[in-house]
């Protein structure tokens, strides 16, 4: 496939892994945010070509995996209700809700859709009058413009069946919070440093796509505030490593800008006429990240203008009480303090069978893509493994 | 037997049977499709037997409608596979349920070393099932089992209610006499060994996916379904007690067969990516999907695990069959990593690739 | 999710108000929205995400970077010891791209190719 195939050559990789071991003279660890670079980055080994001190920390990128508990209950209620057609992306079928996810209220009788385009939710609304069509709405910025776009089309042909139940977080304020120490509320109260020092996180891999609507202006008083380097980086093998490569660079030489290393695709404005639209739909207001808490204005809900189509205020479900799995440390996952092999119930009680977070089950989310590759042995239990675990 | 019904299988399956010699009564030529009377045992199970699967399966043994079938078999050990078949949708380019049932034990007898003689066919019906469908499922089974040089010898009609069945569901089974000297097992894999596969992988489960997402093509993609008897009674008759192991990646593809033999033989399996054959639309469309070509479905390939000293004959009679053209060494067993598949990616890093989680694409075969 | 996928488009129309067109993904044709790029053409490449073309690909760029890429620790093998490179060159499968651009394409690429 042009312009994919190209950017994996192997060739090319390993010399330019080369490069970044020619430059690094001192470890650095250096944070992807977005949760597809993170199962690129483990599927291609790419972590296992770089230098010894150069580390790669897996950011909070996973949109799936920081849709609040009580949210995915309240879709697994939604979804169970008679006379709804419940609509979302494959991957958030199989997140573990307090109770069961929605695979299981399909298997109970929900009508459960898995839809590739937010507009096919639209399409269902339009041939189904008699029922309600509810759109998952789970994203970051790049998935915003089409869930959008689904309302704005919902509007304008006056559809009264259709809702979006929204669960859309921002990037910018996710690097703050990572970056800042104090400053998050976890629900229960105690205050979570994020960034503590020995696990200091000294530059960003910016999410290409994300950047692809919302372009990178918002970026320069971040890295000129906490003086860390950001390149905005492609999900290929060679953009990733010429993100790290770029990122590495900069940390030799003390520098703190912000880099675009994905210049075929990003524009340090983006996607104008999506900004436009984002703005008319949406409005910014604080959200709780699951695992994290709660980060100020770091996520989007409908605008007063679109506020009818929201699936929360159309069918008011209450009664849920959240209960976390006491062994999930996902939220560390997230924070980038643990690797996902390093919590205990990781690939034992926690498969992507049986899921316990989020993070274990969405295409995203990092314990999902050190299971998926492999990632829970080390060499010398490679060399000798056992049964593998189910 | 007709070849009009088959032409039309994926075009236009609800071309209608010629009725006009059908004894039966004139609302069903009315209403062409299957009633619960069908599964009777009755005059109308007779009718579907005399005029549908009798023309179309045409045996001696089949014949004598007896409640089993009487048969004279070579000497030699006796090997009996069966499978059930519950594709969605149940026509999809290259093939249908038809000869998924047919092809799919005849495979599974073949990897086993055995040479396929004789299948039974089982089929449920649901209540509304259009007879055209149903006759042109028949007639590729007909011909799928022609191909294969087996017989459909016995079977059995049942018909469930509208609503509590998905249109058609096929059991066979299938017999078939164990080739002398010949002894092939998941657990005789040896470190050592090179490990072939006979072709492209990902065609079948692409197929089908590419029917259910709606999916356009500038050359649609085909299942591979067919029978491999004919090619694998070549493997054996060039390198005999020299092939190991044999199996047909179907249910979760060539990773879950690869992990299978591994666990089986307690050895270690090293593939590397580069050497899968997988064809451009196949890739792109799993690329669309988030899909892993070695997790997809074949209906028509078989894995060869051989002594390192057979790979090249074994891969010259392979390339030298129809079914086996594009025929590659993948990978070699070790005796490192015992039980586990470890893959060698493009970057030159290596991933494990488990055992497929969970039902990644329901309802392939 | 940021799974994006980069495609040709081959047509565009307009669908209940939006600019819609097919675009081809090495083979996969699908509907796409294109209602955001505005100044993509037929014959453009572009980047889609759930259904949605984001950004057009900026082919040139593209190219250059494909270029700096090869580029890179190219000198380094260069300079390497004479009897170092002789080892290495011996080792190496003739290629048609002596910049090894595309030495290491799979075997599924050269399959599809004859296919």
């Amino acid at each position: 496939m042009k312009y994919l195939t190209e950017f994996r050559n192997g060739e090319i990789a390993r010399r330019m892994a080369r490069e970044i071991a020619a430059v690094a003279t001192r470890p650095w660890k250096i944070m992807e945010v977005c949760g597809g670079q993170t199962h690129s980055i483990i599927k291609n080994g790419i972590d296992q070509m770089l230098p010894a001190g150069i580390e790669m920390i897996h950011g909070p990128g996973c949109p799936v995996c920081v849709t609040p508990l009580e949210l995915i209950d309240k879709a697994l209620a939604i979804a169970a209700l008679p006379g709804v057609i419940f609509c979302s992306f494959g991957d958030m079928l199989r997140v573990p809700g307090t109770e069961g996810d929605l695979f299981q209220v399909k298997g109970a009788g929900g009508d459960v859709r898995v839809i590739y385009s937010p507009l096919d939710a639209v399409e269902l609304a339009a041939k189904n009058p008699d029922k309600q069509v509810v759109f998952f709405g789970v994203g970051f910025e790049t998935t915003a413009p089409a869930n959008a776009m689904s309302v704005h089309v919902a509007k304008r042909r006056g559809l009264k069946n259709f809702s979006l139940l929204v669960s859309h977080v921002l990037v910018p304020p996710a690097i703050s919070a990572i970056l800042e120490s104090p400053g998050n509320h976890h629900p229960n109260g105690e205050d979570l440093p994020l960034g503590t020092p020995e696990k200091r996180v000294r530059g960003f891999l910016l999410a290409g796509h994300v950047c692809s609507v919302m372009g990178y202006w918002e970026y320069p008083p971040l890295a000129e505030k906490y003086k860390i380097p950001m390149v905005v980086t492609g999900f290929e093998p060679l953009d990733l490593l010429d993100g790290i490569r770029r990122a590495v660079v900069q940390l030799e030489a003390g520098r703190y800008e912000v880099e675009n290393a994905y210049e075929r695709i990003v524009t340090f404005e983006g996607n104008r006429p999506a900004q436009r639209l984002l703005a008319e739909v949406f409005e910014v207001t604080d959200r709780a990240w699951r695992g994290i808490g709660v980060i100020p204005r770091s996520g989007l809900r409908l605008s007063a203008d679109y506020r009818e189509f929201d699936a929360e205020e159309r069918f008011q479900i209450t009664g849920i009480h959240t209960q976390e799995s006491a062994l999930c440390r996902a939220g560390d996952v997230l924070r980038g303090t643990i690797k996902p092999a390093q919590c205990a119930a990781f690939g034992r009680e926690c498969t992507p069978r049986h899921p316990l977070g989020a993070t274990m089950v969405s295409s995203e989310g990092a314990c999902a893509a050190y299971y998926n590759y492999g990632r829970y042995l080390s060499a010398e239990e490679l060399a000798s493994a056992g049964r593998v675990r189910d | 037997m007709g070849g009009n019904l088959k032409a039309g299988l994926t075009d236009s399956p609800n071309a209608a049977p010629d009725f006009s010699n059908w004894s039966c009564p004139l609302p069903l030529a009315d209403y062409p499709t299957i009633v619960m009377g069908h599964g009777g045992g009755g005059k109308l199970g007779n009718e579907l037997v005399e005029h549908l699967f009798l023309p179309a399966f045409r045996n001696a043994a089949l014949e004598n409608l007896g409640d089993a079938a009487v048969l004279n078999l070579p000497a030699g050990r006796l090997v009996l596979s069966t499978d059930s078949f519950v594709v969605q949708p149940l026509f999809f380019p290259g093939g249908s349920i038809g000869e998924l049932a047919v092809n799919g034990t005849v495979n599974d007898l073949a990897v086993s070393g055995a040479e396929p003689k004789f299948l039974s066919a089982s089929f449920i019906l649901e209540e509304g099932f259009p007879l055209a469908q149903l006759a042109a499922i028949v007639e590729a089974m007909a011909e799928a089992a022609a191909t294969a040089g087996v017989q459909i010898v016995t079977g059995d009609t049942k018909v469930v209610e509208r609503g509590h069945g998905d249109g058609c569901y096929i059991t066979t089974a299938g017999v078939g006499v164990l080739r002398a000297g010949i002894e092939v097992g998941p657990q005789r894999a040896r470190a050592g060994d090179a490990i072939l596969v006979s072709g492209t992988i990902g065609d079948h489960g692409m197929a089908i996916m590419s029917v259910r997402e709606g999916l356009e093509f500038e050359s649609p993609i085909r299942s591979d379904c067919a029978a491999l008897n004919g090619m694998i009674a070549k493997v054996l008759d060039a390198a005999g007690a020299a092939v190991h192991a044999m199996r047909d990646p179907t249910r979760g593809g060539l990773a879950s067969t690869l992990n299978e033999i591994a666990q089986a033989s307690g050895v270690g399996i090293a593939i590397d990516e580069a050497r899968l054959p997988v064809r451009a639309e196949v890739q792109s469309a799993c690329e669309l999907l988030g899909l892993d070509p070695v997790y997809v479905a074949n209906e028509g390939k078989a894995v060869f695990f051989v002594a390192a000293e057979a790979e090249e004959k074994v891969l010259a009679v392979l390339r030298a069959h129809p079914l086996g053209r594009e025929a590659a060494r993948i990978g070699t067993v070790t005796a490192q990593h015992p039980r586990m598949l470890v893959a060698r990616t493009a970057m030159g890093a290596n991933r494990v690739i488990p055992t497929q989680i969970g039902e990644q694409l329901p309802r392939i075969c | 999710m940021c799974l994006a996928i980069p495609g040709r488009v081959e047509e565009i129309t307009t669908e209940g108000g939006l600019r819609m067109g097919r675009v081809n993904f090495g083979g996969v044709v699908k509907r796409v929205c294109l209602d955001y790029v505005p100044e993509v053409e037929v014959g453009d490449y572009t980047i889609v995400h759930v259904g949605f073309a984001l950004s057009k690909i900026d082919e040139e760029t593209a190219e250059k970077t494909l270029a700096d890429f090869r580029e890179m620790g190219v000198l380094e093998e260069e300079l390497a010891e004479g009897d170092e490179a002789f080892a290495r060159a011996a080792v190496k499968p003739q290629s048609a791209c002596p910049d090894g651009s595309c030495e290491s394409e799979s075997a599924s690429q050269q399959v599809s190719k004859s296919a």
